[in-house]
């Protein structure tokens, strides 16, 4: 517990608040439909667009059913979808871009062109195609994101370790006979995490915003799983009664994307 | 006597941390300067004399405020001066002349559109006028070619001539004083004599009253009336600049001084120069471009280098900068590629790229690089670093490597708990001396020294070069040790070869490079050194006569590729054959010196007839 707490104490203190609010989002992922008072799919009453009350928490969706309970576990859907893309597109952005810095420059030629290629076609119509012809399954999601977002990913890393790998320890550990991963992992890597981490939220509030736009086009988490977007999309019609099954999940997408800027801008400062 | 220019009473300027306390940077320094005199602050880098400097100008750096005291500067008060009243009085009462003035121009404009500014900033005459001033000002400077060299821009010039013309730029406007802070400090010798001799001449000249910011005590010799000795942010001692370099009374003073006077090496020490040597380079051709007719690169940053290393001793490279010094120990240690030549390490020929040689030829040849801040990666700590050798090289368990890592700390004399910290935690000396513990750990038997003590105060370098030369005594180890410091090339040095626009001009023993015949451009640079004395610059310049830096020699020619690349400077130039080349390399059996001249060595004697006698009455100043 001390070493944690150690551990804490080193880290930056910017890095440090992306980093416990990352983990309380992942923690309300993981236990949140726990603590659901009902099973997501239950009618539980035969109000639709029903108010807030003791036995719905959130009032109830357009079917009667407690938003609340779905809400948790839209959360998850969403939470963990976008985690595991970033997380993908992240590691394999990340291990190209300062990759490239340290292999012959025809690899980077080559990469670098079809990375731009990528960054080319707009991300939401990539997605619409990949989906409509691959299926809407949420490994394809996933992988697809990840697709998305690795380009911009393994350019903020290029540039970064572009600068780091001029400096002469660099040069040490070349000359020393160094495999090309151990400069990579050891000798690169640790000097650019704290931007890093701020590259890996932001992808992150560009995946969940993806996911949302999919999910509200019907294109994404089919039912029966749920997430934001498809909370949103299905209790559209309530938006004319002010309904809190509508005004609730969206409120959320705005509190997970929105909070999470705002961290990593306080963190920049 | 009359009141003085500038007084300053119990000045302190204080930092304020983001968290923290104020942080003292000046304490109740108090001087006073004379007009048309030369006060020179001298300290080591952090000791406050460019905080005081500035101070004289009403500026703090960002962060930093002047806390009390008095600053009286030619009638102003300026701790009490407003922002207006500062604009008016900066650049015409005081200018300044910084350190680096490679980047103090604008690359976008010419150097006389820089250089008129602080005129017409002022108001102080129309332009024409100024122009005309400017040109004048140009002459007094000895810069070449006075009514053209406004026209160009900063890249088209060297750091010698922008020097020169930042310090044009600040007399513009009149000045009566002219504050300097370090402007020789980023040139090479040569060139800084030349720069001496223009501020000395223009300061006399014009009367004015200056203020010199050098750590170079030997500058001081040279330029300054009197010196106050500084050191975290309090006055040390202040005095005359003879009293203070003859005679310093203070402790700090003392040891400032004695740093200062690095005692060459003994020549008792000499390896002998039969064994076997340790590395061969020959041939060494590296650069870049375009392929010639020999399949070589038509633009070279060293054309055919030839060396010895002898076992168990040290050669020493020189010269000046852009002259492929660390070129070469890129290229010897293989991490640049070399076009042709080739080099034997302990009897087994060394490839050219690092990744295909074997890994005991990497264990046993290891670089020592310049910039301790660079070579040491920030995220690991001192321990790491130091482990990582150790398991790579020799294969330890993390246990035993760190017991090692703890011994190689004590052998260069750091207290086992930098083991824990990280290399930003660290002063520049206790960095340089962790580089120095990687390069050992890997227990080589050459170590590559490139420049490592450029970075350091005089102190600290000191205390390096001897922890280098006890270690290499101890160990047995060979060394390269490339600099353009003079004295520590003789402190440790037993070989020494100067290198010059990628030629070896020379190579003799350390012990003689200061007798004999020598080639003219290691006479130019021996001769470049500042010694700590005064009447030195006088000397040197009286005596200007095989080599003429910079201003060159009329000769106008530059030579060919294979030609003497000190053709432009030389003073003893002997026609084509300098030009064109090949120059022929002779044997001087004293000293086992090979010049590479089209003079005989007799002849270079006959030509420099006053070096010897020269040199005995100074060589014990040096």
């Amino acid at each position: 517990m001390r070493d944690l707490f150690a551990l804490r104490r080193k880290i930056p203190p910017g890095t440090r608040r992306i980093l416990t609010l990352l983990s309380a989002w992942l923690l309300l992922a993981l236990l949140g439909p726990m603590l659901a008072p009902h099973p997501p799919g239950e009618i539980i009453s035969g109000e639709v667009f029903g108010p807030v009350s003791a036995h719905a928490w959130l009032g109830t969706d357009y079917l009667g059913r407690d938003l609340c309970s779905r809400l948790l576990w839209g959360i998850r859907y969403t939470v963990a979808i976008c985690m595991m893309s970033t997380a993908l597109s992240c590691c394999a952005g990340i291990f190209l871009g300062i990759a490239t810095t340290v292999t012959p420059v025809w690899v980077e030629r080559v990469l670098g062109r079809l990375m731009d290629g990528l960054l080319s076609i707009p991300s939401l119509l990539f997605a619409l195609l990949v989906v409509a012809t691959a299926g809407e399954s949420a490994p394809a999601l996933i992988l697809t994101m990840a697709i998305i977002y690795m380009p911009g990913s393994y350019r903020t890393s290029r540039a970064l370790a572009l600068r780091i790998v001029r400096m002469d320890y660099i040069t040490a550990a070349r000359a020393r006979g160094e495999t090309r991963s151990f400069i990579i992992l050891w000798e690169i890597l640790p000097n650019m995490t704290d931007p890093l981490l701020s590259d890996i939220g932001l992808r992150f509030i560009y995946a969940v915003l993806l996911l949302s736009n999919l999910s509200f086009l019907g294109l994404g988490v089919q039912p029966p799983m749920v997430d934001l977007g498809s909370l949103v999309r299905e209790n559209i019609l309530g938006m004319a009664y002010g309904a809190p099954a509508v005004v609730v999940p969206t409120l959320v997408i705005a509190l997970l994307t929105v909070g999470i800027n705002l961290t990593l801008d306080r963190g920049r400062v | 006597m009359s009141a003085p220019l500038i007084s300053v009473r119990g000045l302190c300027v204080t930092g304020s941390g983001r968290h923290a306390q104020p942080v003292p940077i000046v304490r109740d320094v108090s001087f006073d300067v004379r007009q048309g005199e030369v006060l020179a602050l001298i300290g080591e880098s952090g000791s406050g004399k460019t905080t005081i400097a500035l101070t004289l100008m009403g500026y703090a750096r960002p962060g930093c405020r002047i806390s009390a005291g008095e600053i009286l500067v030619a009638g102003y008060r300026v701790d009490r001066m407003t922002i207006q009243e500062l604009r008016a009085f900066r650049g015409k009462t005081v200018s300044y002349v910084a350190q680096n003035a490679g980047t103090a121009f604008n690359p976008a404009l010419t150097v006389m559109a820089q250089v008129l500014e602080p005129a017409l900033a002022h108001w102080v005459m129309p332009r024409r006028e100024a122009e005309r001033k400017a040109v004048e000002l140009f002459r007094a400077m000895a810069l070449p070619d006075p009514e053209r060299i406004g026209a160009r821009y900063p890249h088209e010039l060297s750091g010698g001539q922008l020097q020169r013309l930042m310090a044009a730029m600040a007399l513009m406007t009149d000045p009566e004083i002219v504050i300097f802070d370090e402007p020789t400090t980023a040139l090479d010798v040569t060139t800084q004599v030349d720069v001496l001799q223009a501020f000395r001449s223009v300061i006399a000249d014009r009367g004015i009253t200056g203020v010199y910011v050098t750590h170079d005590l030997a500058v001081v010799a040279q330029i300054a009336d009197r010196a106050v000795v500084l050191r975290h942010g309090t006055v040390q001692e202040a005095g005359s600049a003879e009293q203070i370099l003859l005679a310093p009374r203070e402790p700090y003073s003392r040891e400032l001084v004695a740093a200062s006077r690095i005692a060459p090496r003994a020549a008792a020490e000499m390896p002998d120069q039969d064994a076997a040597p340790v590395l061969t380079v020959s041939d060494l051709v590296v650069g870049y471009g375009p392929k010639d007719e020999e399949g070589l690169p038509a633009r070279r940053i060293l054309n055919r280098v030839s060396l010895t290393v002898p076992a168990g001793g040290t050669l020493g490279i020189i010269g000046e900068s852009g002259c492929g010094k660390s070129t070469m120990a890129r290229a010897i240690s293989g991490l640049q590629s070399r076009a042709a030549g080739s080099l034997t390490f302990r009897g087994e020929a060394l490839a050219g790229d690092v990744a295909r040689r074997t890994a005991e030829q990497r264990r046993r040849l290891q670089l020592v690089s310049q910039n301790a801040d660079l070579v040491l990666n920030p995220a690991w700590t001192i321990g790491a670093i130091l482990d990582r050798v150790l398991v790579f090289f020799h294969g330890m368990d993390a246990v035993s490597a760190r017991a090692e890592t703890l011994r190689l700390l004590e052998l260069v004399k750091l207290p086992p708990s930098v083991a824990e910290r990280r290399p930003g935690a660290l002063s520049g000396g206790q960095k340089q001396r962790v580089n120095l513990a990687r390069a050992l750990a890997a227990r080589p038997d050459l170590i590559l020294c490139d420049e490592i003590t450029a970075a350091l105060d005089p102190v600290v370098a000191a205390a390096i070069l001897d922890t280098l030369a006890e270690l290499q005594k101890a160990l047995g180890l060979s060394c390269i040790f490339i600099t353009h410091d003079l004295h520590a090339l003789r402190a440790v040095c037993d070989r020494v070869a100067v290198l010059l626009g990628g030629h070896v001009v020379e190579e003799c023993d350390a012990a003689s490079l200061l007798e004999g015949v020598h080639h003219p451009y290691t006479r130019l640079l021996s001769g470049s050194v500042p010694e700590m004395r005064v009447g030195w610059l006088d000397d040197v310049m009286a005596e200007r006569v095989m080599a003429l830096p910079e201003t060159g020699n009329g000769i106008g020619r530059q030579a060919g590729r294979d030609g003497c690349p000190f053709v432009p400077r030389c003073g003893v130039f002997n026609g084509d054959l300098c030009v064109n080349g090949p120059v022929p390399v002779r044997v001087e059996p004293a000293g086992h010196r090979h010049i590479a001249c089209t003079h005989t060595p007799e002849a270079l004697g006959r030509l420099m007839p006053d070096f010897q006698n020269d040199m005995e009455q100074t060589g014990g100043m040096i």
